[in-house]
C-alpha cells in the first residue's frame, strides 16, 4: 500500500527530518510508529498524504508516485486516506457535526447519506451529545475524537493517526483503540504514531521505530521499546 | 459539480457570513462607503455633463446684415450662410423684429427709432457641432453683406475649455476613486480571508479541491457586494428624487435641467450594484487564489 524508497527530507530551516527512509507497508497492516520526540515520526507520516514533499526519494501509494504528483490530483489522494492530525486541525467556524460532514461534502455525498454516516461515527466516538458545539467549546480529548471521527467517516482504505490517544484518558484511549482494531479487522490499513507504551505493549502489532530521521527498528510484533 | 453541491456552497457562504460577524460588517461597510462616494460623484458628473451639453447646444452666432442691404441682398446672404459647411440651422429675424426685441429689453425710449430703424436684419445660426462655432463665424464674416458677427467669442471658447477640463478631471477622479475603492475593499476582504488561512489549509488537507474551497468564498463576495450596495442605492434614489422635485419645481424655465430620474436612477443603481458585486467577487477571488497556491 505504501512504499518509501530512500526518502530524504530537509526542511527549509535546515533540519533533516528524514535521512534515507526505506519502508514497505502492506494493505491491511496495523503499524505503530514510535520514537522520541523530534525523531521525525510526524514528518514520515505527513509525506504519505503529501502534506510534506520529500527533498529526494520516491513514495508510492497504491502504485501512484506521490513526489511527482500533480497539484490538482492531491485532493483525490487525500480522500482515500483518513488522517488524525496531531493538532486535530478542526475548522473553528464549524460545529462538531459540520466538521465531520465536511469530509463527506468534498466527495459530494448526498445529504441523507451524510446525516446517517456522521451520526453513526459520532456514536462510535461517543460524542452524540456535543454535535452542535464548536471546537473551542471542547476539551482536547473531545477535539481529538472529532478528528478521529472525521478521519474514518468516509471509510478510507488507509487511516493515518498521529498520536490519536495523546490527549485521552486511558479508558477513552482503549475505546479509540477498539475502533481502530475493528476497522483494521475489516481490512483498513492503520498507521499510528504513538508515545503510548501501554497500548503498544498490550496490543501487539508491527512496530517501526524512528530515531534521528532513520528507521532503527522494524519488528513484526514488537514492543514499544527494545531496551528494558 | 452536482446541484446539491451548488446548494451546499450557497448555504455555506451564508453561514460563513453570519458566523464571521464583525468581519462581514467591516466588509459591507467598506463597500457601502465607497459606493456612496462613487454614487454622489456620478450624479454630479453626469449632471455637469448634461449642463455642458445644454450650454453647447445653446451657442448661437448672430449675423447682422448690412443695414443698407436690400431684401434680395439679404436673401442672398441667407442662402450663402445656409450653404456654409457646418451650419445646422438658420433663423431669420427682420430688422423690425430686432428693434421690438431691443425695446422689450431696454425700454420705450428706443421707440423713437421706429421712425428710422438703424438696425440690420439678423440671422441666428447654429453649428452642427458647437466646437465649429468660431470657424463658421469667421467664414460668415467674410461674406459681402455681412455687417457684423457676434457669438461671444473668447467667452465661448473659454467655456468649452473649462467644460472639457472639468469632464476630464471628473472622469479621472471617478477612475481614481474606483481604484481606491477596489483597493480598500479587496484589502478588507483579504484581511477576513487571511484570518481564515488556516481554515483553507485544513479544508485542503481533508480533500477539498481548489474550487470546493473557492466557490463559497466567492459567493460570500457576491453577498457582501449586494449587502453593501443596498444602502447606497436606497439613499441615492431617495435623495436624487427629492433633489429633482425640488429643483424642477422651484426653478422652472431654468437653463439647466437635472437629468430625469427615469431612467437615470435606474442606470445609476444598476451600475452601483454591478460595481459592488464585481468588487466583492474580485476581492475574494484574488485573496483566496493567493492561499490556494501555497
Ligand atoms: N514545518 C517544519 N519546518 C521546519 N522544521 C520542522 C518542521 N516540522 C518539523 N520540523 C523539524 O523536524 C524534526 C522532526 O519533526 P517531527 O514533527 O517529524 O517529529 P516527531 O517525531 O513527530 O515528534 P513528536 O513526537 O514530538 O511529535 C524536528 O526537529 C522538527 O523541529
Ligand atoms: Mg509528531
Amino acid at each position: 500500500m505504501i512504499v518509501m524508497k530512500n526518502v530524504y527530507k530537509k526542511y527549509p530551516n535546515g533540519v533533516v527530518a528524514s535521512n534515507g527512509i526505506h519502508v514497505e507497508i502492506e494493505k491491511g497492516e496495523f503499524v505503530y510508529v514510535v520514537g522520541p520526540s523530534g525523531a521525525g515520526k510526524s514528518t514520515f507520516i505527513k509525506m504519505m498524504y503529501r502534506e510534506e514533499v520529500p527533498s529526494s526519494g520516491l513514495i508510492y501509494f497504491n502504485n501512484t508516485e506521490l513526489t511527482k504528483m500533480h497539484r490538482k490530483d492531491v485532493p483525490y489522494l487525500r480522500r482515500q486516506i483518513g488522517v488524525v492530525f496531531q493538532d486535530f486541525k478542526l475548522l473553528p467556524k464549524l460545529t462538531v457535526y459540520e466538521n465531520i460532514a465536511y469530509a463527506l461534502e468534498v466527495i459530494e455525498e448526498s445529504p441523507s447519506v451524510i446525516r446517517q454516516k456522521v451520526t453513526e461515527v459520532l456514536k462510535l466516538v461517543g460524542l452524540t451529545r456535543k454535535t452542535r458545539m464548536f471546537p473551542n467549546e471542547l476539551s482536547g480529548g473531545e477535539q481529538q475524537r472529532v478528528s478521529i471521527a472525521r478521519s474514518i467517516v468516509n471509510q478510507p482504505k488507509l487511516v493515518i493517526a498521529d498520536e490519536p490517544t495523546g490527549n485521552l484518558d486511558p479508558e477513552t484511549s482503549w475505546e479509540i483503540m477498539k475502533i481502530f482494531e475493528r476497522i483494521n479487522a475489516q481490512g483498513t490499513t492503520i498507521i499510528m504514531a504513538t508515545h503510548n507504551k501501554d497500548i503498544v505493549d498490550n496490543q501487539p502489532h508491527r512496530v517501526i521505530q524512528i530515531e534521528g530521521g532513520l528507521i532503527t527498528r522494524d519488528e513484526h510484533e514488537g514492543e514499544y521499546s527494545n531496551e528494558i | 459539480m452536482k446541484s446539491r453541491t451548488v446548494r451546499r456552497h450557497i448555504r455555506e457562504s451564508f453561514k460563513s457570513l453570519s458566523r464571521n460577524g464583525w468581519m462581514t460588517f467591516a466588509s459591507v461597510s467598506a463597500v457601502t462607503v465607497t459606493l456612496l462616494l462613487i454614487g454622489v460623484f456620478i450624479v454630479i458628473m453626469m449632471n455637469l455633463n448634461q449642463l455642458a451639453d445644454n450650454i453647447e447646444n445653446d451657442v448661437e452666432i448672430k449675423v447682422v446684415a448690412e443695414p443698407g442691404a436690400s431684401e434680395v441682398e439679404v436673401q442672398e446672404l441667407l442662402k450663402e450662410v445656409k450653404e456654409t459647411p457646418g451650419v445646422a440651422e438658420v433663423k431669420y429675424s427682420s430688422r423690425k423684429q430686432e428693434l421690438e426685441r431691443m425695446i422689450q429689453s431696454f425700454g420705450d425710449e428706443l421707440a423713437l427709432y421706429k421712425q428710422d430703424n438703424p438696425l440690420g436684419d439678423a440671422l441666428y445660426v447654429k453649428a452642427d457641432d458647437p466646437k465649429n462655432t468660431a470657424s463658421i463665424a469667421n467664414e460668415i464674416s467674410t461674406y459681402t453683406y455681412t455687417f457684423d458677427v457676434e457669438y461671444g467669442e473668447g467667452k465661448v471658447e473659454k467655456l468649452f475649455n473649462v467644460l472639457k477640463i472639468g469632464r476630464n478631471v471628473g472622469l479621472g477622479l471617478i477612475l481614481a476613486l474606483l481604484f481606491t475603492a477596489m483597493f480598500l475593499i479587496s484589502n478588507t476582504i483579504r484581511l477576513t480571508i487571511v484570518a481564515r488561512r488556516t481554515e483553507i489549509d485544513i479544508m485542503k488537507l481533508v480533500g477539498a479541491t481548489d474550487s470546493f474551497v473557492r466557490i463559497p468564498f466567492m459567493l460570500e463576495g457576491v453577498w457582501l457586494g449586494i449587502f453593501g450596495a443596498v444602502l447606497p442605492m436606497t439613499l441615492m434614489t431617495i435623495f436624487y428624487s427629492k433633489l429633482y422635485d425640488f429643483w424642477e419645481g422651484r426653478l422652472q424655465n431654468q437653463l439647466f435641467h437635472l437629468l430625469d430620474p427615469n431612467p437615470f436612477l435606474l442606470q445609476l443603481n444598476f451600475l452601483l450594484l454591478f460595481v459592488a458585486v464585481f468588487i466583492g467577487v474580485w476581492g475574494s477571488f484574488m485573496s483566496v487564489r493567493k492561499f490556494l497556491k501555497s
